[in-house]
């Protein structure tokens, strides 16, 4: 398997898990969005460093060849599912937080045009 | 001979970040319970995809850029700290999110008309995410 079969299951579970295995939802609301905007942005950053100073190297064969920050474009999809899981595991073990989601989802759901 | 690269990129993630906690008061660091109980799993699986690639040969580290602590299944130690920087600067930026969010909703003037309850939900939320009832949720 390749790191791009890999970082596309990935991404695949980590939604599972988000909206069937612990029913947090969070893709379905704007903070999770919004936040991951946030992240993504330092995350090209440390990614750049990590994978334009070769401090992570990776094997052309596991790869599908473009690049973003310098960094393979699965990168982006592992650190997605990194950034769901984890605040997935988050609002789940937070009681309020998952009711905040709730709300989040319910206000967008009364705004939709 | 190793050198600090890949430690100084996770120290600047949590520059970034963790002004965040003592600003916004997210009171993610207070709840540790909790941090430890989602750093825990998450890092765990995701280490452990880290450990098999390592071993497909997917990618590799440059010993010359790493402080040269070698972790079982040829991780260097900066690797394992990634697994808990990263989520926890995530989760400090999610909750920051929904800080600023809840603030910005509740004082802005049009939703003044929202109602007696919009006062109370206001001192419930000024607290930040933690607030009283969620840190005797995870503290207990």
């Amino acid at each position: 398997m390749t790191y791009t079969v890999a970082a596309g299951l990935a991404v695949l579970a980590a939604l599972a898990v988000d909206l069937v295995g612990l029913r947090t939802r969070l893709v379905l609301g704007r903070v999770f969005w919004l936040s991951y905007a946030i992240i993504l942005f330092f995350q090209l950053l440390a990614n750049g460093v990590l994978a334009g100073r070769g401090v992570v190297r990776y094997d052309p064969a596991a790869i599908l060849g473009p690049r973003v920050a310098a960094a393979p474009v699965e990168d982006l999809a592992f650190g997605f599912a990194l950034v769901l899981t984890t605040l997935a595991v988050w609002s789940r073990l937070g009681r309020s937080a998952w009711r905040a989601g709730e709300r989040d989802r319910g206000r967008e759901g009364r705004r939709a045009r | 001979m190793g050198t600090v690269t890949y430690l100084a990129v996770l120290g600047g993630c949590l520059v970034c970040a963790l002004w965040l906690e003592p600003v916004l008061r997210v009171g993610v660091l207070r709840q540790w319970r909790r941090l430890a109980l989602t750093l825990a799993p998450v890092a765990a699986a995701f280490l452990a995809w880290d450990v098999a690639a390592v071993a497909a040969g997917h990618w590799w580290f440059d010993a010359g850029q790493v402080i040269g602590v070698w972790l079982p299944g040829g991780l260097p130690l900066e690797e394992v700290l990634f697994f808990l920087v990263v989520p926890l600067c995530a989760i400090l930026g999610f909750e920051a999110v929904r800080s600023v969010l809840a603030r910005s909703g509740l004082t802005r003037p049009g939703l003044a008309r929202s109602g007696p309850r919009s006062m109370p939900a206001r001192r419930e939320r000024a607290t930040g995410s933690g607030g009283p009832a969620d840190g005797r949720e995870v503290a207990e």
